[in-house]
């Protein structure tokens, strides 16, 4: 009595089972045979991608230390945030790399980060002494587009215009909100009628930085917001000078991407060393053609040869953490009112 | 002996009664007007529908509570007697074990029944290889495996040619008497009635009455069931 | 006759898989409201974003409803080479990745697309695609094939002897729809509606891109912001159980017309129809489904298209990652088979069984990934059962669809044999074995396949848990888009395409192999 033809598909789902049983009993077989201490980093998830600056960056640190270097990804900046203000000081995290301007005052409020001992030449556009957070990298937000295109030269020239942009939305990504700092670091008190001029020039504004980029490439809009950095991918990686930004007179908002020691570090000693390695030639280089952002230290052997086409912004535009802590809300609700029209 | 002591069952303007007793090794017909409750009264009794008042007695012990699974019967229906999934063999094997663990002597028990049957060889078959007569074979072959001691027949030959539906009823009637099991069977013709039971019990307005000879009941038939029966 | 659960000892196996997506689903919602330390006030835009989602869902469910009628009615009486090509592609829509599926909507309505090509070759302005216009367009296009399935098997299920009775009565089109057609259809439609429902008010990116901004904030926007933007956990908490009251709500109403089941596995009996010949109405279905076709098909064929081109751009990791995928996909679709049948067996006796199984598709992911990382956290590194919850989670929220197919399988079985296996003392795995497992076996193969596709493409609780190494082929996707490769990513959002259909088609063709049921 032959019954079991008729039942392929329970043995074909237990097999998958076992399989899983397998591959997760290896997964955690691995993390208990580890002994050379572990520097663990949270960071943001394209940081670690397998075309990101985290391979390189592991590399190379592990070359140096002694230890073992491990990135733990987490969405991007400000999930990555709202992870530790979740987990607390019992958090396993050493150092925290990949928060910005716009989060730092909320994270050094959070009391989990302890000063850092790091002395370095910065590049940056403007001065940097904040003594928790160590800047990695910066950029520029700037609106990007095909170099064909006659482009604006500041946010009412864009708002006259029949221009379709593709912005992002700040309340769930990193570069929105840059741009809602932006036009009140720029505009002040007459941000608001800025975003009603601009209101009809916005195609629509997208979850994350890559859904704004796609819809950008794909011709549905003249220009998006990302980097003045940008077109140097395109430059360097795919050899198309094709793409250009715009450089808008009134300055553009800077964005500093910062990394910090977590009081609650296992291995605060690792975690200097680190921080250290980050201003270091070795990591720095990595930078400009991983994360596609300016290295916050000018290196030996300098910036690629793309980046010098860039776009170089007569003013770097940038709030305080407090100050841009303290209007967070007021320019969303500025944002909301004026888009909901 | 089956026992169906004061039962009541009351729904939607429908009301059964009965207030019987079966002697073992009765074969008793049950004949009435339609949904006077024939199949009702033979649920009560396998389980299916639980009575609002009385008792299911089988041998002195009280079973209206069992579940039919745990109740002496064998039970045939209308219709899906038989799993199409299923082969013969194993739609007989259900009726041993139902987890179909059979070992050796067990499957011989199968064998036999097919054999006895008049299905020997087929065992291997889907039931719908088979034709109607064999198919209703299979089920009896069933029946006969499981060997409880009362059969509730729900008129499964009603689809049947006459001829082949007297052939099946005589093989129920011989099977039966293999068994010393009772049987009670419903069904819409008296001549199935008068062809093996020698009693019957008459479903008719809200009662279902004892067992009469089924001659005498056929013969003089009161009222509700002469405009059944239409004489 | 009720459909007999399934027991092991003397534990109810329904009962036990009920509790457990209940745990699964509320035990992390419990955990923000208690790390929260209780809820919070919404505030006013909060009150716009539920007015909004509301709003959207109620209009892509009543269209995706209304347009599936005449999509099913032309499927069910139409017999034509590839029809059952074309009910398995239709399908494809639903399983697709968010930001794969406005893309390709995008490469045919958007401002560079081709409707907008067509339109300025005969001398017109291009139509708009962003604002609601685009949110009930973009839903219509994920929901109209699960709408389609749905009310196709109600037709299906009409047996062919009453169409004959309905010829023989000398009944027209009118008679057949008013005695036949309509009383399936209030049996069906209200729970391809309340599904349909249920899975706009999560949604988020859609939304928020083709409505055209801020306008279009969805309550799963507002728990966006009120987790990432103002770290306010108790308001996220508040906003994902105004989701489930609202599912809830509806589901009540909803229930209170349902007369019969909802979707099913048996769909390539086409029943014969002799109402049907008039010239006007094959022009009818002809039209239907041939509009129907390019609306579904076109956006799914420039994804191709575009995806045909990165292919050869993708990195190897991308191989890694689908083997990952499919390991999910698989293991998911496991566990959603075991909840769904120990359910759906039960679902009868305890009509409650099956409202637990809709909390899948109403519960906000953002709060069930961090009400998980809430719990787990103190025990694993999250990173370590990165997998492992992304298999729970999609199991959970694949279970409501796996159930509206396989509740009424069951519940033909058990009408069909139930009282002969009762009879015969066939209970728990004997029952299980040798009854149900084989006659629904189509429906299980089809619910199997629909989970493990939807699995593939679902990103649902990645950012907490997000596991460097050991990335998914839709979190691989998204990283090549974060890395400027956007070529690449349409690849690999071609390779997620092919696979989800792979893996359902495999299941649905492995569920009707030899099936003699």
């Amino acid at each position: 009595m032959e019954f079991f033809h008729t039942c392929h598909l329970c043995r074909n789902l237990e097999d998958a089972m076992k399989a899983l049983t397998l591959a997760a009993g290896l997964l955690i077989a691995t993390n208990v045979v580890a002994e050379t201490p572990v520097l663990t980093i949270y960071t943001y998830d394209s940081f670690v991608s397998d075309w990101g600056p985290g391979p390189l960056v592991e590399k190379a640190f592990e070359a140096q230390c002694g230890c073992d270097l491990q990135f733990v990804a987490t969405g991007d900046g400000a999930s990555l945030l709202a992870r530790l203000l979740l987990e607390g000081d019992r958090s396993e995290a050493d150092v925290v790399l990949g928060l910005d301007t716009n989060l730092t005052a909320t994270a050094a409020k959070s009391g989990l980060f302890s000063p850092h001992s790091v002395s370095a030449d910065y590049s940056l556009p403007i001065a940097w002494d904040d003594p928790v957070f160590v800047p990695y990298d910066w950029g520029y937000f700037a609106f990007v587009h095909n170099a064909t295109l006659a482009a604006p030269t500041d946010f009412r020239a864009l708002a006259a215009s029949d221009l379709k942009v593709v912005i992002q939305d700040p309340r769930s990504s990193t570069p929105g909100l840059g741009l809602l700092m932006w036009v009140k670091a720029a505009y002040g008190d007459d941000a608001p009628e800025i975003w009603s001029a601009l209101s009809d020039n916005i195609l629509t504004v997208t979850k994350g930085w890559s859904e704004a980029y796609g819809l950008f490439l794909s011709g549905e809009a003249d220009m998006v917001l990302s980097y003045t950095t940008s077109p140097a991918y395109h430059l360097i990686a795919e050899e198309d000078a094709g793409k250009s930004a715009a450089l808008f007179t009134e300055g553009h908002y800077l964005q500093v991407e910062v990394a910090a020691k977590l009081k609650s570090a296992k291995h605060p000693d690792l975690a200097d060393a680190f921080l250290q390695f980050m201003v270091s030639d070795a990591f720095q280089d990595i930078i400009p053609t991983t994360n596609w952002m300016y290295p916050a230290v000018t290196t030996q052997q300098g910036l690629p040869d793309g980046f010098s086409t860039l776009i170089q912004p007569e003013s770097a535009l940038l709030l305080s953490s407090d100050a841009a802590a303290n209007i967070r809300d007021e320019a969303l609700q500025e944002w909301l009112a004026a888009l909901s029209q | 002996m089956l026992t169906l002591e004061n039962l009541e069952l009351r729904q939607d303007g429908f009301a059964l009664t009965a207030d019987i007793t079966l002697e073992n090794r009765d074969i008793v017909a049950v004949i009435g007007p339609s949904g006077a409750g024939k199949s009702t009264l033979l649920n009560i009794v396998a389980g299916f529908t639980s009575p609002d008042a009385g008792k299911v007695i089988w041998d002195g012990v009280d079973i209206t509570a069992n579940r039919p699974a745990k109740r002496p019967i064998a039970m045939l229906f209308q219709d899906n007697n038989l799993f199409g999934h299923l082969t013969v063999g194993q739609n007989v094997a259900l009726g041993v074990r139902p987890d179909m663990r059979l070992n050796s002597a067990q499957k011989d028990r199968v064998e036999q029944a097919l054999k006895r049957v008049g299905l020997a060889d087929m065992g291997a078959r889907k039931p719908a290889q088979l034709s109607g007569g064999q198919q209703s074979r299979v089920a009896l072959a069933r029946v006969l495996v499981q060997r409880k001691p009362l059969m509730l027949l729900d008129e499964p030959f009603a689809a049947l040619g006459p001829a082949l539906r007297h052939e099946m009823l005589d093989l129920v009637a011989e099977l039966a008497g293999e068994i010393g099991a009772t049987v009670l069977l419903v069904s819409h013709d008296p001549a199935d009635a008068r062809r093996i039971a020698k009693r019957t019990i008459l479903v008719a307005q809200g009662m279902a009455y004892p067992p009469q000879d089924t001659a005498d009941l056929l013969d003089n038939p009161p009222e509700a069931l002469a405009a059944y029966l239409g004489t | 006759m009720a459909c007999r659960a399934i027991t092991i000892g003397r534990a109810n196996t329904g009962i036990i898989a009920a509790v457990f997506v209940v745990v699964v689903i509320l035990g992390p919602l419990l955990a923000v409201f208690w790390r929260a330390g209780g809820g919070a006030w919404l505030v006013s835009s909060d009150m716009a974003a539920i007015r909004f989602t509301i709003w959207q869902a109620l209009l892509s469910a009543l269209i995706s409803v209304g347009l599936a009628i005449p999509v099913a009615r032309a499927l069910a009486r139409r017999k034509f080479r590839g029809r059952a090509v074309l009910i398995t592609l239709l399908g494809a829509p639903f399983i697709l990745p968010v930001i794969v599926a406005v893309l390709g909507l995008l490469a045919v309505f958007g401002r560079s697309g081709i409707l907008a090509a067509l339109l300025s070759k005969f001398g017109l302005p291009p139509i708009s695609i962003y604002g609601l216009q685009g949110v009930v367009i973009a839903h219509v296009f994920f929901n109209l094939p699960l709408a389609t399935r749905i009310i196709l098997q109600g037709w299906q299920a009409i047996p062919a002897e009453r169409f004959r009775l309905a010829e023989m009565l000398g009944f027209g089109p009118r008679e057949i729809a008013r005695t036949l057609e309509y009383p399936m259809l209030r049996g069906a439609l209200p729970g391809a509606f309340l599904i349909i429902f249920a899975i706009c008010l999560s949604s988020f990116a859609v939304a928020l891109t083709l409505g055209g901004g801020p306008r279009a904030t969805t309550i799963e926007l507002a728990i966006y912001q009120a987790f990432r933007f103002d770290f306010d956990l108790a308001r996220a908490a508040v906003l994902a159980s105004v989701q489930i009251a609202l599912v809830a709500v509806v589901a009540v109403l909803a229930l209170r017309v349902t007369t019969g089941d909802g979707m099913g596995a048996g769909l390539d009996r086409v029943v014969h129809r002799w109402d049907v010949n008039t010239v006007s109405s094959k022009v009818l279905d002809s039209a239907v489904l041939l509009l129907s076709t390019v609306f579904l098909l076109l956006p799914l064929t420039m994804i191709v298209l575009n995806g045909i081109a990165g292919l050869g751009m993708m990195p190897t990791a991308i191989w890694a990652a689908l083997g990952r995928s499919i390991l999910v996909a698989l293991a998911a679709t496991s566990l959603t088979v075991v909840l769904g049948l120990a359910m759906a067996t039960a679902s009868r006796e305890r009509g409650w069984i099956d409202s637990i199984g809709l909390l899948g598709v109403t519960v906000s992911p953002m709060v069930i990934g961090t009400g998980l990382f809430l719990l787990i956290n103190p025990w694993v590194r999250p990173t370590d059962v990165a997998l492992v919850v992304t298999i729970l989670v999609n199991a959970v929220m694949a279970l409501p669809f796996m159930l509206r197919i396989l509740t009424p399988a069951c519940r033909a079985v058990e009408t069909d044999y139930g009282r002969l296996a009762d009879s015969l003392g066939l209970a728990g795995w004997a029952r299980l074995r040798w009854l149900i497992l084989p006659r629904i076996r189509r429906a299980l193969g089809f619910g199997a396949g629909l989970t493990a596709a939807l699995s593939m493409g679902d990103l649902g609780v990645v950012m907490l848990f997000a596991d460097s190494e050991n990335a998914t082929l839709p979190l691989q996707m998204y990283r090549l888009m974060g890395a400027y490769q956007m070529q690449a990513a349409a690849g690999a959002g071609l390779v997620l395409l092919m696979a989800s259909l792979l893996l359902f088609w495999g299941f649905d063709r492995g569920g009707r192999r030899d099936a003699d049921a």
